[in-house]
């Protein structure tokens, strides 16, 4: 080494990143072996409460969690009796989404522990208390890609990510399911995690499974991760698969899925390599099923299928039909298992699969995305928020970031759902704008929004009869008849946020 | 030809499936307010059938409903309630004898009367499900003008028989030959019983194929994932429709020169053969294959 004086090195002043003169104090060198490092030296803490209290978490700031064990997640609930036990306030929680079971966080709001949330999903009682003014400050409803946007420029900060993972090595690599072993907690793609471990000020992985390291491949790796904590249950595997992939016999969603399957083929981009996205209802399913027939039939495959993945999906990537898969979350079992055991079925972080910001997202790659509503409106904008009565009861999700990344977006929906038009003049919340709604199917006829004109034409020449949204709205209203207008309060108990943070629409207050 | 391949039945007391049956390609809708309706419904089945018939759209469906027998007082209110609408032909259960369509024409000419329909206007259908009614055929399906088709009951009259219904259909073929030889000699359209296992497609392709070729003009049917794999087996091949095609254009050009004698490739086109072709072509439009050789 050269003897130098670290003062007078040119430029020194302008060089960034260096820190002064080498000490070799600094250098200290670990020499235990590997077994030895992983029971001595590893980032397994004893408890959540110590782990906790290291995050250095204060009152007042956000904490974060995912949602990919869906109705079966016990982590949230673990984490909001945990900190409410050790006497926290003001927290923010900012989920990825929050299901029925979270319902047991209504007393944590009630009593002060939880003061805002950010979510792309409210469900059950929760949602339902929400919806009747529980909260001063709205809860605010971020797609996807939003979510990820928000993360990714720091607007929406967390401090703390508490992550349930069904496996973990010691040093925090973390993955949606354990290999080698098909038993225990499996839910898949850890999408959303990845984002928020990568972003977060401190990462907490909680898991009930230790696996050696490396515990590859990882979802979340160990350089996103702060702490480990290991608990005895994390989900349950029921509540984690439910809503898994069914065949639906139901005539009706049969019927749309056939005629989804018309208009995915009229549009011209059913050829070979082209790409898509499907979602998890009956009718979506449906119309994979019935792809999968002509893409047989026509000799054509897919370049790729994107977002929540279903077992069919899979099916069809096994098959050969779909050369690969982007999976930010895994619908089912199938899917779980795929991404164990197929080389090109890949979990992609939520900022890849549809954050406008990044330097390039997988939504802006598709051909086709199918999707469901609660309603549309005559202006062909989308609600898959608050239901016919005002009040919240479903997610966000990728919808809006999906069908404006999309080529061609088709809204999948029954014209009336029991007594209730699907059409309407307006909807209750705009979470989708019409600008990015092309086709919207129902089971009384097809309808392509005017600002597609040639989209139109070619669907009309396939020989799919095209009606107006009018003409749907006023079907509607014949067989249903114009419900009473849902009635609010002024009070604003959620604001919904467009892919690009912008607000679109405010949820407020049902009244009583 | 009026198209009756498909015959949906859809029972009279559930509005869900009321108000979305016409979305369905089924040529016919059979609203039920016989065996799928409870006792205690009866009466809530009857006003909504009614008023769907009333105000609900079934654009190209021709419109059936299935009544309950006149010989109770139910069957009569049914036949008030119907009838007066105007849009529907009357499906008459259980039907033994030709005197039961005269009970019930006379009963219909009675309502439209009075309710200032065009006397006649009402269609009639007989259903027959017994040994009885499979036995007195022939007049049951003459018995009256109103009367557009037959249809045999196949788990009443397998009942009757004492014996049950075999995935080969075997003890059912008396019963439908009777039932179709009645349906052309009265020049009306025939129609099977319903396929009741409704996962076994298998099954229903092969009963279609077997009641196609016995000469039946359609099937009941009691789900609409029926519909598509019956009317696939009664659409005709390509080969059918060029050939008819080239008889009824052979027929045209006949015509044109005022010629009595049709040939076709130096063989003579009678009757038979155009009606056939006529039926063949029929079908062919029905599923929207001429359409689509046209544009082509």
């Amino acid at each position: 080494m050269s003897e130098f004086n670290y003062d007078t090195i040119p430029y020194i002043g302008e060089i960034g990143a260096l820190h002064g003169k080498f000490d070799p104090a600094g250098a200290v060198k670990d020499h235990k072996n590997l077994a030895e490092r992983q029971k001595l030296n590893n980032k397994i803490v004893e408890s959540l409460e110590k782990a906790i209290e290291l995050s250095g978490l204060k009152n007042g700031m956000t904490i974060s969690f995912h949602h990919h064990f869906r109705d079966g997640d016990y982590i949230v609930n673990l984490t909001l009796d945990k900190l409410a036990e050790m006497g926290f306030r003001d927290l923010i929680v900012a989920a990825s989404s929050l299901s029925d079971c979270h319902a047991p966080m209504i007393k944590h709001i009630k009593s002060g522990l939880v003061q805002r949330i950010e979510t792309s999903g409210l469900r059950g009682e929760l949602a339902e208390a929400v919806s009747r003014g529980l909260m001063d400050a709205p809860v605010t409803f971020r797609s996807h890609g939003g979510r990820a946007y928000a993360i990714e420029t720091r607007e929406l900060h967390i401090d703390v990510a508490f992550l349930g993972a069904p496996s973990c090595d010691p040093y925090g690599n973390a993955n949606g399911y354990i290999r080698g072993v098909d038993q225990g907690i499996m839910c898949g793609s850890l999408g959303y995690a990845k984002t928020d471990a990568q972003y977060a000020d401190k990462t907490i992985v909680i898991t009930n499974h230790i696996v050696p390291y490396p515990n590859i491949p990882f979802g979340i790796p160990e350089s996103d991760v702060n702490y480990v904590v290991v608990v005895d249950e994390i989900g349950d595997p029921e509540g984690i698969m439910k809503g898994a992939t069914r065949f639906t016999k139901s005539p009706m969603e049969l019927l749309m899925a056939t005629t989804c399957a018309d208009v995915i083929e009229a549009t011209g981009r059913f050829t070979e390599g082209f790409s898509m996205q499907m979602g998890s209802g009956g009718a979506s399913l449906a119309v994979v099923r019935f792809l999968r027939e002509r893409m047989i039939r026509q000799k054509i495959s897919a370049s790729f299928a994107l977002g929540g993945i279903t077992g069919q999906i899979v099916e069809m990537h096994e098959e050969g039909l779909i050369k690969k898969i982007l999976d930010v979350q895994s619908f089912d079992l199938t899917a779980a298992q795929s991404l164990k055991n197929n080389r090109f079925h890949s979990q992609i972080s939520a900022s890849y699969y549809a954050s406008p910001s990044n330097k390039g997202t997988a939504v802006n790659q598709l051909d086709i995305v199918v999707l469901s509503a609660l309603e549309v409106d005559i202006n062909y904008n989308v609600n898959v928020l608050t239901g016919a009565d005002g009040v919240i009861r479903g997610a966000i999700g990728g919808h809006p970031d999906t069908a404006q990344g999309a080529s061609v977006s088709i809204i999948i929906l029954p014209l009336t759902r029991s007594r209730i038009p699907c059409v309407v003049d307006r909807v209750n919340t705009v979470v989708t704008p019409g600008e990015t709604v092309d086709v919207i199917v129902t089971n009384h006829g097809v309808t392509v929004n005017p600002r597609r004109p040639l989209l139109a034409e070619k669907i009309r020449k396939y020989g799919i009869p095209l009606c107006s949204i009018e003409d749907l709205r006023d079907k509607a209203r014949k067989i249903v008849g114009d419900p009473d207008p849902v009635e609010y309060t002024d009070k604003i108990v959620g604001i919904v946020a467009y892919r690009d943070n912008t607000v679109i629409d405010v949820i407020r207050q049902v009244k009583e | 030809m009026k198209l009756r391949r498909t015959m949906l039945y859809v029972p009279g007391n559930n509005p869900g499936m009321i108000k979305d049956a016409g979305v369905y390609p089924a040529d016919c809708i059979m609203f039920d307010l016989e065996d799928s309706v409870s006792l205690a419904e009866k009466d809530a089945a009857r006003f909504l059938v009614h008023e769907a018939l009333c105000t609900i759209d079934y654009p190209g469906k021709e419109l059936l409903v299935r009544i309950n027998a006149l010989d109770t007082e139910m069957g009569r209110e049914d036949l008030e309630a119907i009838v007066r609408t105007g849009r529907a032909t009357i499906r008459l259960p259980k039907t033994e004898s030709a005197q039961d369509i005269l009970d019930c024409e006379k009963e219909i000419a009675r309502i439209e009367k009075d309710a200032g329909l065009v006397p006649g206007s009402t269609g009639m259908m007989a259903a027959v499900e017994s040994a009885k009614g499979v036995l007195n055929a022939k007049e049951i399906a003459c018995a009256s003008t109103r009367l557009i088709g037959i249809a045999i009951g196949a788990e009443d009259y397998v009942t009757d028989l004492k014996t049950n219904r075999s995935p080969e259909g075997i003890e059912l073929l008396f019963g439908r030959s009777m039932v179709l030889l009645a349906a052309r000699s009265a020049g009306i359209d025939a129609i099977d019983t319903v396929y009741s296992d409704i996962d076994n497609e298998e099954g229903l392709r092969k009963e279609t194929t077997l009641i196609k070729q016995l000469g039946f003009d359609g099937k009941s049917i009691i789900n609409p994932r029926q519909i598509q794999p019956i009317h696939e087996i009664y659409t005709p091949t390509e080969k059918e429709i060029s050939k008819s095609l080239l008889i009824i254009e052979a027929i045209e050009e006949a015509k044109k020169r005022g010629s009595g004698v049709i040939a076709l490739n130096g063989k003579m086109i009678d009757k038979p053969v155009a009606l056939r072709a006529q039926r063949v072509l029929d079908l062919a439009s029905a599923a929207g294959l001429l359409k689509r050789r046209e544009e082509a």
